[in-house]
């Protein structure tokens, strides 16, 4: 029994996750003094249904303190108990204790107990307030009072719909709520279509969302991803194979481009499986922001836009660490204290603005605050400081980029906040492996912007395909300047290697043959092709034979069956099948060690 | 299986089950390994070259998606002629979920043999080094030499695992 009981386990941490994760969402968007009556009930039944599943399972750390949490809602919910703000903090930190104790029966650690019987008898300590307060603790301004006050107020301010379907239902729920609350939520998503179309769409998403999804491993996608990319290689291959025989304008080559066109579709498809909405991502912050405005006392809105743009699986996950670190940085560092923001006569409460669109084949977040913006001064000293070479007529966006220099700090304390050991450059560094940018933009008093530029997918590069000898390269799209056949009057030789000098700068010049070991039919820059490349790092010029072609080509590891590479960032396979390597410009031009001293 | 099995056995009846190896020539010498390692045997085709990589290594194919090594044995344990045509053999194993192709002269059988029928490795004389030589085994007419191919993919001989992930951190 146990044994069977055990495959469903993985489901019940999904799914509890979930419940736990709506839990929180619900709370941090509920208004305190106008709760909404079908968001308490949601917020009931998911710590109804994890109450339910733990016991079943016998996980009974989740099950006490569901239990006492569901007596405490229940009372919410029926009006009993008025939400304030104080509660709405408790069930956060119940909420993350469940959380832990969730994470903790998933990995099979010990629970920590003291911690969940501390969390039981906070939520006890609630429940024991009812009594007396009921009584006399109604001028104590402390939430736990009637409801028929904050329910009359609340019918004057004209958002009574709400509150009076769940009045006049409350007989029939007391006798068994599980019939009522559908009949509620009609009533309730009856009544708000009129007054909110937003309200409306969050009270049936619920509904919907569970017939329409079905859980699958993520493996068995991943599974399927790489076979129609096999797919789409065997059908370049077999095109290539078609035109061979009987050009393009035969039965055969009307089939061909027939089956191009499914192949495509098929993976455009496949390829979405993976994407989720960012705002997987964007969800967390709602409550990053709260805890944290209120810990540095500030006041801060937050505002996100475009949570439904969709991003890769792996992207979103990685993406959770840098955008917590730099929404933290805003906090911490853009926007002012109340005072010191009423005195530059901006409003009091400051906006963070978290956005995501689309744009051709990338995906750009930004964040945007309404804060102090970058201090240009105190970036500079702190720069000289570190011994960084900087001059006074910077432009201000080389300025900027300073701050993404190991051990920058600008912060003038260090608080636990900012203190965390993940500095900017970490930041720059994780989205840079995700193959991405991250660009600043900032105005004194008037806020900072940090955008991020991601690709589509993890799993695809756009890059320029070139040759050398009989070997194909490809190199990433993003950090070519331009390639270009140089005039022989435009090379100098400096210490044995040639410098080109175009664009009012010189650029030494890489052979491509010398680091891949290839033979090249030209070995002159002159005669060749030579690729402009900038890294974040140096920039340089490669010398390859000729240019095959611009094309999206899907990363594969290298690592997974054989090695690191160096000078390589992966491999991908060519539309004859054959392989190709992906060049890592960065590391490239550490293989060849000459290219240092020459780039300032 | 079981007439294979009767075959060899003539000397063991009763010492467990035979285990089955694919054997293989390089050079003059039979050669054999585990055949639960052996994913496919496929012939050779052109490969993408691997800068700075031992000559042994001839570069990376595409194996249904995989980017997979080619080690050819002949170069490294400088046995036999590194000649390819259409006859060249690559074996492509799979050992704890990574995969190599090995290139060797010709692939010859597959065969059972149980533990008795295996006799200790001798300490020369094979182009292997004796860490990676699991036994020796005499068929009607000639010696096989068993190899431990599991131990010789992972090894540092042949470098097709990094020694220490992401030194290279700048």
């Amino acid at each position: 029994m146990s044994v069977e009981l055990n495959q469903f386990h993985s489901v019940f941490f999904e799914e509890s996750q979930e419940h736990i994760d709506t839990m929180e969402r619900l709370l941090m968007a509920m208004s305190v003094d106008n709760p909404d009556a079908e968001d308490l009930n949601c917020i009931f039944r998911a710590a109804h249904s994890i109450k339910g599943a733990s016991g079943i399972f016998g996980f009974d750390a989740l099950g006490q303190i569901t239990h006492i949490m569901e007596n405490l809602l229940d009372q919410v919910r029926k009006g009993q108990r008025a939400v304030s703000v104080d509660l709405v903090d408790q069930f956060l930190s119940v909420i993350d204790c469940l959380r832990q104790v969730l994470d903790s029966y998933r990995n099979e650690t010990d629970i920590d107990w003291p911690e969940v019987e501390r969390t039981t008898n906070l939520l006890e300590a609630i429940l024991g307030t009812q009594a007396e307060s009921d009584a006399t603790a109604v001028d104590d301004g402390f939430g736990f009072f009637d409801e028929p006050v904050s329910a009359q107020a609340e019918e004057d301010d004209g958002f009574g719909f709400f509150e009076e379907p769940a009045a006049t239902q409350k007989q029939p729920e007391e006798q068994g709520w599980g019939l009522f609350e559908a009949a509620q939520a009609e009533q309730l998503a009856a009544g708000k279509a009129a007054a909110s179309p937003k309200d409306d769409a969050q009270g049936k998403k619920p509904a919907s969302n569970e017939s329409s999804t079905i859980r699958v491993d993520i493996e068995k996608v991943d599974s399927l991803i790489n076979l129609v990319g096999e797919l789409v290689i065997t059908q370049s291959m077999l095109k290539v194979l078609g035109d061979d025989i009987g050009g393009s304008n035969s039965r055969m080559g009307t089939v061909l481009a027939e089956l191009e066109r499914h192949t495509r579709e098929i993976q455009e498809s496949v390829m979405s499986i993976r994407m989720m909405p960012v705002s997987f991502v964007f969800n967390r912050f709602p409550r990053v922001v709260r805890d944290l405005a209120r810990k540095l006392e500030k006041e801060v809105e937050l505002v996100l836009e475009g949570e439904h743009t969709e991003l890769d699986k792996g992207l979103i996950e990685k993406l959770v660490d840098p955008l917590t670190h730099l929404v933290r940085n805003s906090i911490d560092h853009g926007i002012e204290r109340p005072d010191v923001r009423r005195d530059r006569g901006k409003p009091e409460k400051g906006t963070i603005t978290i956005s995501a669109a689309q744009r051709g084949g990338t995906i750009q977040i930004c964040i945007d605050d309404d804060g102090a913006g970058l201090n240009r001064e105190r970036i500079m000293s702190k720069a000289r400081e570190n011994g960084l070479n900087v001059s006074d007529d910077m432009n201000d966006a080389d300025v900027w980029d300073l701050i993404f220099q190991p051990g920058f700090s600008t912060a003038e304390v260090v608080t636990d906040v900012s203190g965390r050991g993940v500095g900017m450059d970490v930041v720059r560094r994780n989205i840079q492996q995700l193959g991405g940018r991250v660009s600043i933009a900032s105005r004194a008093l008037r806020g900072s912007t940090i955008t991020i530029t991601l690709p589509l997918t993890l799993a695809i590069v756009d890059g320029m395909g070139v040759m050398v000898g009989d070997q194909t390269f490809i190199i990433p799209l993003v950090s070519i300047i331009e390639s270009m056949r140089p005039y022989p009057e435009n090379i100098e030789q400096l210490a044995g290697s040639a410098l080109l000098h175009v664009r009012d700068q010189f650029w030494p010049v890489l052979p491509l043959y010398q680091v891949m070991d290839a033979e090249p039919r030209h070995t002159s820059p002159a005669e060749g092709i030579v690729v402009l490349i900038e890294t974040s790092k140096r920039r340089y010029g490669l010398l390859v034979d000729e240019l095959v072609g611009q094309q999206q080509v899907v990363i594969k590891s290298l690592e997974q069956h054989y090695k690191r590479v160096p000078g390589a960032a992966g491999a991908t396979i060519m539309g004859d099948g054959s392989v190709a390597l992906i060049l890592d410009v960065e590391s490239l031009a550490d293989v060849a060690p000459i290219l240092d001293e020459e780039i300032a | 299986m079981s007439g294979q099995k009767d075959q060899a056995a003539g000397t063991a009846e009763n010492d467990g089950p035979a285990s089955e190896f694919l054997t293989f020539v390089l050079g003059d010498e039979h050669y054999a390994i585990d055949i639960m390692a052996v994913k496919e045997i496929r012939g050779y085709e052109s490969v993408t070259k691997i800068a700075k990589a031992p000559p042994y290594i001839k570069g990376v194919i595409n194996l249904r998606g995989d980017i997979v090594p080619i080690v050819d044995l002949r170069i490294k344990f400088d046995v036999g002629e590194a000649t390819y045509n259409e006859f060249t053999i690559v074996i492509v194993l799979q050992i704890n979920e990574r995969m190599v192709g090995i290139v060797v002269d010709s692939v010859s059988d597959v065969i059972a043999l149980t533990a008795s029928q295996r006799r200790p490795p001798p300490e020369f004389g094979v182009a292997f080094d004796s860490r990676f030589l699991m036994g020796l085994a005499k068929l009607q007419n000639h010696m096989v030499i068993l190899v431990n191919i599991e131990a010789l993919v992972s090894s540092s001989e042949l470098g097709l695992v990094d020694a220490a992930l992401k030194k290279m951190e700048s």
